[in-house]
């Protein structure tokens, strides 16, 4: 029932705001006429010169009152003449305003509204939305006591209706409340037990001390981060039919940690909008940028790029003035809007700002980002500086590639001239290890081969201290009747990879500058050993680049040349060899030998022949030969490569992933406006637009010549732009209160509602700019309010006069969101992972949610950690998402969403007494109350009781709830007992060893139970 | 506070029309038990008196070939082979596949009249030969887009990008749902994968969640979480939602929101739709005529089942079904081309749809159920070069498509295309104005069926739409 309340309450705001006037009050435009006039009279009688119907605006005042004939539409002072008011209570059908075809009629309340207005001088008002933020003195109210400003607002409207403030809530709900508005995780009953006993010691202060711990909490940015990622439209998949995965949670992080470090909203905004176009902008800058890469992609056969890149920058253009002003922009893409001033020509102005982004429905430009590197926080800026060099060096090597290959190409055919024979001595090792299992067996000619192995194994293999200085050593790998096909490796075709190969003496690491091998598969060149990435490595199988006749299952050598020779007089010498890409792919036999001296290149016939065919000859296949033998000796870009690598992984870093962004093009498209919004249709008679913003607001500033997306990120965030600051502290109003000052959060235009405490709005605007757009400042100030903090229970007296307390004489009780739900239900079972970021994760989903997608999507539920992630990081698939989620109603990502509904379904009812995962955290529960409060005496089952109620609504149970609870447990256990089969599906392996079945059966129903009550879904 | 009830339900009327609203609010000032949102009943303010009150659409998703099912064009097969005028592809006009150059296919399938009406079908649907006179067919429908997510999209929204409220989603907000035990607009599939577009195609968009789809699954748990979690029979269960129940009323005692109530309402009927929702799908109770008709075989995830179950849901007084049968995209490759794997998916439907039609109008349900039948667009009249099998692009300027029941008129064809069946010559019918006429058959002015959403009052038909008054009984 929730959503009818709230389209009711759009209704309502005008009634109450507006109680009926007596003849003498003033009648207000803002408040009282525009809103008739614009649903009844504007669509003709306003902005839209094409639909309007004779030439006569009712939104200005200076032709409303401009005679035609011998009356005025309006004539201040004498509605009597006014033609306005004569064609709305005109008796014959065919002349009444509005006409009978737009099925509109006004009220005679309306009417009367109207007359007094005109009687009354007609005076008009700009739009309230569109006037300077005001700075008005919070008001003196005469309750005593009242003094935080935002108390002083609302509480003052409240007397003028004869109302009085809600008590204050208790501390338990107090202490809910902030935990799960501010993080959106429950607080340990050794926590709520603290925060009682300062309570009672002062009350002021403990609520304070409370509210910085939540805000400094690394988890306020995922609670807030998610509010946002609402309005950035954020999912893990690219939408339409194919919906592909796609990695944007680096977006995702830099949001989460933006918010923990405070970023001023300014700030915050300017990078995501335009992050791109600062001056020389850090990698984060650019990841900032995916604010708007979230649009869709549509991948499907057949598409023009061109229809999608186009809808994808009307969704910027559209999502841009939802998110910061509050305005429905989106209808002038068709027409010039027909409420709000924003012209057909301005719609399209506003488009030409983004218009210019190199991405055309497809990935475009992307950044390398590892996993959590965008929640790098206190780090040493020398350290991200090294990284940033690393990086920059790898890209120039990526970039110097060609001209390399031909350097090497060249020295080829150089050496090939004279070529000294290498001499290569065999070594046996004294020593060698696998993992754990494996067997090794020195053959006839010393090398080794595997018998036993063991999964992603780690050879160790010591050598005694070399005779002589050795500068080169030689891996052959060597097939054999034992091995898969032969081998040279365990893999059942006999292939393998070598992910990393090191040299040690005496414990300390050899440098390689170095690597040949006389055949790798093409990507997983030998250099690909040494670059430190487990992930990559060499392996042997023939692809396309192979050389002709190239056979995986023979012998093969590599070659590594170390940077200074090992000696004699340092000892032992220790080769590691890892393979840790994939379980079976180990070498299966291998020998080593080295040498005095650097070897010569791989003579290799059929790679000098390559290189001897001049380079515009060679066909496709042979430059993908000539590329993957290059790979092969491009020591130096794996050395970058393992230098990065070993960076990342010093700080902690994890998986790297493409990361899009945001990126202008050289050349600006061309902009027109479309006619009727048909991209194919341009109107080249109006010619070519530039950017600029509507001219109903301050101008803009340009910083070149055409005016860029940074330029209006900053127009946004300017001092004098009047919506930014409002549509964001309303927003944020409402996540407190269910509903913002202004009920029509993401329409501050004329057809919006007027707000119903408009000089606590701008007062709260004017603070938030004041405090240099500090986010957590604001959260501060508001839930440090007695208007907060006051009880949300339904008030006697209240509902009589204000049923949808729009007067704010109370809190609203409010259902948690999809996510929360998913955290809230963690948190009390005890096993929620809390580690903030990083790739998306898989919870278990219901068998059957891809019946109805055009392709199955991989869904295996995570086993480790990631299974207990918060909400937040369910990996969303736009065309089958999350069931749990949307059935909470957590949005589709479709386009943006300022505000979620909340409905209340007999689906949702199934989803929480059902679902698999929320049942496992049910059992998590049931578990954590078995071992905190053991025995099975009665005392004990009452102080569980006790203990589940102060973990799941952190108060405790009344007796009368204690009685209920027991009655049911007492039953189920019996019913149970009855039937042990039952009782043992109900359990898992861990509720079994605690206590009897039929016992652990019984409180796993009474965890479920607890879980499925409203006040578990809601804060209070 | 007269007043202020008086000035909201003025508004309500007024502005949105909605019985629902109304109800909602009566609840919410009168402080009744609310009703959980799916049940609610039809407190209705249609703008008219409805002619239908129930909807079952058939969505062949892929396209079906009209050439190769209704239209019969001689013309066509005479000019076989020959190059398409350059007229057919004028500079803004864009096909998903061909282009300039493509060559005209006839279609070699064999056409008869049928039914009073002679209405002209091929002998792929010999079954719908026998409902003809009941059926009513559109061979004039457009549309605007060519690419199959939007194209289904705008079929079922009205829009082509994702976020618009579907068909099914306005009816039941309009309507209300006849069923206290299940959702009021509900979707089936069949064929070998979804349709594309997915969850958009059956989205509420910005209207309440509880208007969205429900899609049944044909095997298994027909809704995600029906069943309840193993050891939880129907007694341990009923002492579940007792006490979930007693709790939830004890907690409204002290905070008197009415939301708990609206909790416990929607408990409830999750608790009877465990039973309702597996009686509803368990089809082997119906005789064994019935089944032989459809084709339908308990157990089995058919086309033919789920026309079965549309019956039975409208019966139990599921507002909008929607039947999604895939894999109609026949261009010409070895898997989809008009031969054998257009006949096989016209075996898969023919006999279910007409059973269907003839089973509703036996049981008296024909009058006031719209059944549809048809794909986002329809196909070329020039043939696809692929692998040498015949096949055909996509077609939006020009497509059949059938309707029966809820008073459309019966045994009557409504449009025409030209010799070539490219382009509509007349009775042209728009996606909008398909749309309008379906609200105006459920009582419902297409243009007074608005949403306030952002500062908008939106439609299913946007700013478009005709009610297409000839195709009216």
């Amino acid at each position: 029932m929730r959503y009818f309340c709230f389209s009711l309450a759009l209704l309502l705001v005008g009634s109450l705001s507006a109680p009926r006037l007596k003849a003498e009050e003033r009648v207000e435009y803002n408040r009282d006429i525009r809103p008739i006039l614009s649903d009844n009279c504007f669509q003709c009688h306003g902005p839209d010169e094409e639909s309007r119907a004779v030439d006569m605006r009712l939104d200005l005042r200076e032709s409303a009152i401009a005679n035609i004939g011998d009356l005025a539409p309006i004539k201040p002072g004498d509605a009597e003449h006014s033609s306005v008011l004569l064609r709305v209570t005109e008796s014959d059908p065919d002349l009444r305003m509005p006409p009978a075809e737009t099925k509109k009629q006004l009220t005679p309340e309306e009417i009367e509204l109207l007359r007094k207005w005109i009687d009354q001088g007609a005076e008009y008002q700009e739009h309230w939305a569109f006037l300077p933020i005001r700075d008005d003195e919070p008001p003196i109210v005469e309750h005593p006591g009242v003094d935080h400003p935002i108390d002083r607002f609302i509480v003052r409207k409240l007397e003028q209706q004869g109302l009085s403030p809600a008590p204050a809530a208790e501390p338990e709900t107090v202490i809910r409340r902030l935990y799960l508005d501010l993080i959106g995780l429950l607080p340990e009953p050794e926590r709520v037990d603290a925060f009682l006993s300062a309570w009672e010691e002062n009350r002021e202060k403990v609520i304070d001390e409370l509210v910085d711990e939540l805000l400094a909490s690394k988890h306020y940015g995922e609670r807030w981060g998610r509010h946002w990622l609402d309005q950035a439209r954020y999912a893990d998949s690219h939408g339409y039919t194919i919906d592909s995965a796609r990695n944007m949670w680096p977006y995702r992080d830099w949001v989460i940690n933006a918010l923990n470090d405070d970023m001023p909203f300014d700030q915050f905004t300017i990078e995501q909008l335009a992050g791109d176009l600062l001056p020389e902008p850090t990698k984060s800058q650019q990841v900032a940028t995916g604010f708007h890469r979230n649009t869709l992609i549509n991948q499907e056969g057949g598409t023009d790029d061109e229809q999608f890149r186009n809808e994808e920058v009307v969704d910027r253009v559209n999502t841009t003035g939802a998110v910061w002003l509050g305005l429905t922009v989106a209808c002038a893409q068709c027409h010039t809007h027909k409420f709000d001033p924003i012209t057909h020509r301005e719609y399209f102005q506003l488009f030409d700002f983004f218009n210019h982004t190199a991405d055309v429905n497809n990935d475009g430009p992307t950044v390398k980002v590892s996993a959590g590197e965008m929640l790098l926080d206190d780090v040493d800026p020398e350290r991200l500086e090294e990284i940033a060099l690393a990086e920059r060096q790898l890209e120039e090597l990526n970039q110097s590639q060609a001209s390399r290959q031909i350097k090497w190409e060249q020295s080829l055919l150089e050496s090939s001239a004279s070529q000294p024979v290498t001499e290569w001595t065999p070594i046996e090792p004294t020593d060698a290890q696998g993992l754990s299992e494996t067997k090794f067996t020195t053959l006839d000619d010393g090398s080794q081969l595997i018998e036993t192995q063991t999964a992603r194994d780690v050879y160790t293999l010591t050598y005694a201290a070399p005779t002589a200085p050795i500068a080169a050593l030689r891996l052959r790998v060597l097939p054999h009747e034992s091995l898969p096909q032969q081998g040279p490796g365990l893999a059942s075709n006999g292939n393998f990879v070598l992910t990393s190969i090191e040299f040690l003496q005496n414990g300390k690491p050899m440098g390689v500058t170095l690597a040949q091998a006389d055949h790798s598969q093409p990507d997983y060149p030998i250099s690909d050993a040494v670059n430190g990435k487990p992930d990559s490595g060499w392996a042997i199988n023939i692809g396309n680049g192979s050389a002709p006749g190239a056979k995986m299952n023979a012998a093969h050598e590599a070659h590594f040349t170390l940077e200074e020779p090992l000696l004699p007089a340092n000892g032992p010498v220790t080769i590691i060899m890892r393979h840790e890409l994939n379980d079976t792919y180990n070498i299966g036999r291998f020998a080593f030998d080295v040498s005095p001296t650097a070897p010569a290149p791989l003579s290799d016939e059929s790679l000098l022949q390559l290189v001897r065919t001049p380079a515009d000859k060679r066909s496709d296949e042979q430059k993908k030969q000539l590329a993957t033998k290059f790979a092969d000796h491009d020591v130096e870009l794996a050395e970058a490569r393992r230098k990065l690598a070993g960076l990342k992984r010093d700080l902690g870093l994890g998986k790297e992933v493409n990361a899009m962004v945001m990126q202008e093009i050289a050349q600006p498209r061309e902009t027109y406006i479309h006619i009727r919004g048909d991209f194919t249709r341009k109107d080249k008679k109006t010619g070519l637009l530039f950017s600029d913003t509507p001219a109903v607001f301050p101008p803009l500033e340009k910083t070149g010549e055409r005016a860029n997306r940074l330029d209006l990120a900053r127009w946004l965030v300017s001092d004098d732009n009047p919506l930014t600051a409002r549509v964001t502290v309303n927003r944020i109003w409402m996540r407190y209160f269910g509903e913002g000052l202004v009920k029509t959060e993401n329409d501050f235009g004329t057809q919006g509602s007027y707000p119903t405490h408009p000089e606590l709005l701008d007062w709260l605007a004017h603070y938030f700019m004041e405090s240099g757009w500090s986010m957590k400042k604001l959260h501060k100030l508001i839930v440090t309010s007695e208007t907060y903090l006051q009880s949300s229970w339904n008030q006697e007296e209240l509902e009589a006069v204000d049923p949808l307390n729009q007067l704010l004489g109370r809190q609203n009780r409010i259902r948690l969101d999809a996510e929360i739900l998913r955290d809230v239900s963690l948190s009390a079972s005890g096993l929620l992972n809390s580690e903030i970021g990083g790739p998306s994760v898989h919870p278990p989903q219901p068998e059957g949610v891809y019946s109805f997608t055009q392709s199955k999507k991989d869904w295996t539920a995570d086993t480790d950690g990631d299974r207990y992630r918060r909400g937040m990081y369910t990996f969303f698939y736009r065309s089958a998402p999350y069931p749990f989620l949307t059935t909470f109603n957590m949005p589709d990502m479709q386009s943006v969403c300022t505000r979620r509904v909340r409905s209340n379904t007999p689906l949702q009812s199934l989803t929480m007494a059902n679902d698999a995962s929320i049942f496992e955290l049910a059992q998590g529960l049931a578990l954590r109350v078995l071992s905190e409060v053991k025995g099975e005496d009665d005392s004990a089952r009452r102080e569980r009781v006790v203990r589940l109620y102060r973990l799941c609504y952190a108060r405790p149970p009344s007796a009368d709830e204690v009685e209920r609870v027991l009655a049911f447990e007492a039953r189920q256990r019996e019913l149970f007992t009855a039937e042990p089969e039952a009782a043992k599906a109900v359990i898992n392996e861990q509720l079994a060893e605690i206590t009897s079945t039929e016992n652990a059966a019984a409180w796993t129903a009474v965890a479920r139970a607890i879980m499925n009550t409203d006040e578990f879904l809601t804060r209070e | 506070m007269s007043n202020l009830l008086d000035r909201t339900r003025r508004h309500f009327f007024s502005d949105c029309a909605m019985g629902v609203g109304s109800l909602a609010l009566a609840n919410i000032l009168a402080g009744n038990e609310a009703r959980a949102n799916t049940s609610t009943k039809p407190a209705l303010r249609s703008h008219f008196a409805p002619k239908a009150k129930n909807v079952i659409y058939m969505f062949m998703a892929g396209g079906p070939s009209q050439f190769e099912l209704f239209s019969d064009k001689p013309k066509l097969r005479e000019l076989n082979g020959q190059v398409a005028p350059d007229s057919f592809f004028p500079k803004e006009k864009n096909f998903a596949f061909i282009g300039k150059g493509a060559k005209l296919l006839g279609s070699n399938r064999r056409f008869q009249h049928h039914g009073e009406s002679g209405l002209h079908l091929s002998e792929l649907l010999p079954h719908l030969g026998d409902i003809t006179d009941d059926v009513c067919m559109l061979n004039g429908v457009v549309t605007d887009v060519f690419n199959h997510g939007p194209a289904k999209l705008f079929m079922n929204t009205g829009f082509q990008v994702p976020g618009r409220p579907s068909l099914g989603s306005w009816v039941t907000y309009g309507l209300g749902s006849e069923s206290e035990n299940l959702p009021g607009f509900v979707v089936l599939q069949s064929g070998p994968r979804g349709p594309r577009g997915g969850n958009a195609l059956w989205s509420s968009g910005f209207l309440p969640s509880s208007h969205q789809g429900v899609p049944f699954r044909g095997t298994g748990d027909p809704i995600l979480n029906l069943t309840s979690p193993e050891g939880f029979d129907r007694e341990r269960e009923r002492g579940f939602y007792d006490l979930v129940g007693d709790l939830n009323r004890q907690r409204y005692d002290i905070t008197r929101d009415p939301e708990i109530k609206t909790r416990i309402a929607a408990s409830e009927m999750a608790y009877r739709m465990q039973s309702s929702a597996p009686e509803l799908m368990d089809i082997s109770s119906e005789p064994k005529h019935i089944l032989d008709m459809y084709g339908a075989e308990p157990g089995a995830n058919s086309y033919a089942n789920n026309c079965l179950l549309a019956r039975r849901m409208v019966e139990r007084g599921v507002r909008f079904v929607q039947l999604y049968h895939t894999d109609w995209d026949h261009h010409g490759n070895k898997g989809d081309n008009l031969g054998e794997p257009l006949e096989q998916r016209c075996r898969e439907v023919d006999a279910a749809s007409a059973a269907l039609v003839k089973d509703l109008k036996q049981r008296g349900l024909l009058e006031d159920t719209i059944v549809i039948w048809g794909g986002e667009f329809g196909r070329t009249p020039m043939g696809e070069v692929r692998e040498d099998y015949p096949g055909r692009d996509h077609h939006i300027d020009a497509f059949s498509l059938w309707i029966a029941g809820g008073g459309f008129k019966p045994g009557y064809q409504h449009g025409e295309t030209d010799d070539l069946g490219f382009s509509v010559t007349s009775g042209k019918v728009h996606v909008h104005d398909l749309h309008a006429t379906l609200l105006h058959q459920l009582g419902f002015d297409h243009e007074k069926l608005t949403y306030r959403f952002q500062g908008r009052d939106f439609r299913l038909t946007d700013v478009h739409g005709h009610v297409v008054e000839e195709i009216l009984a």
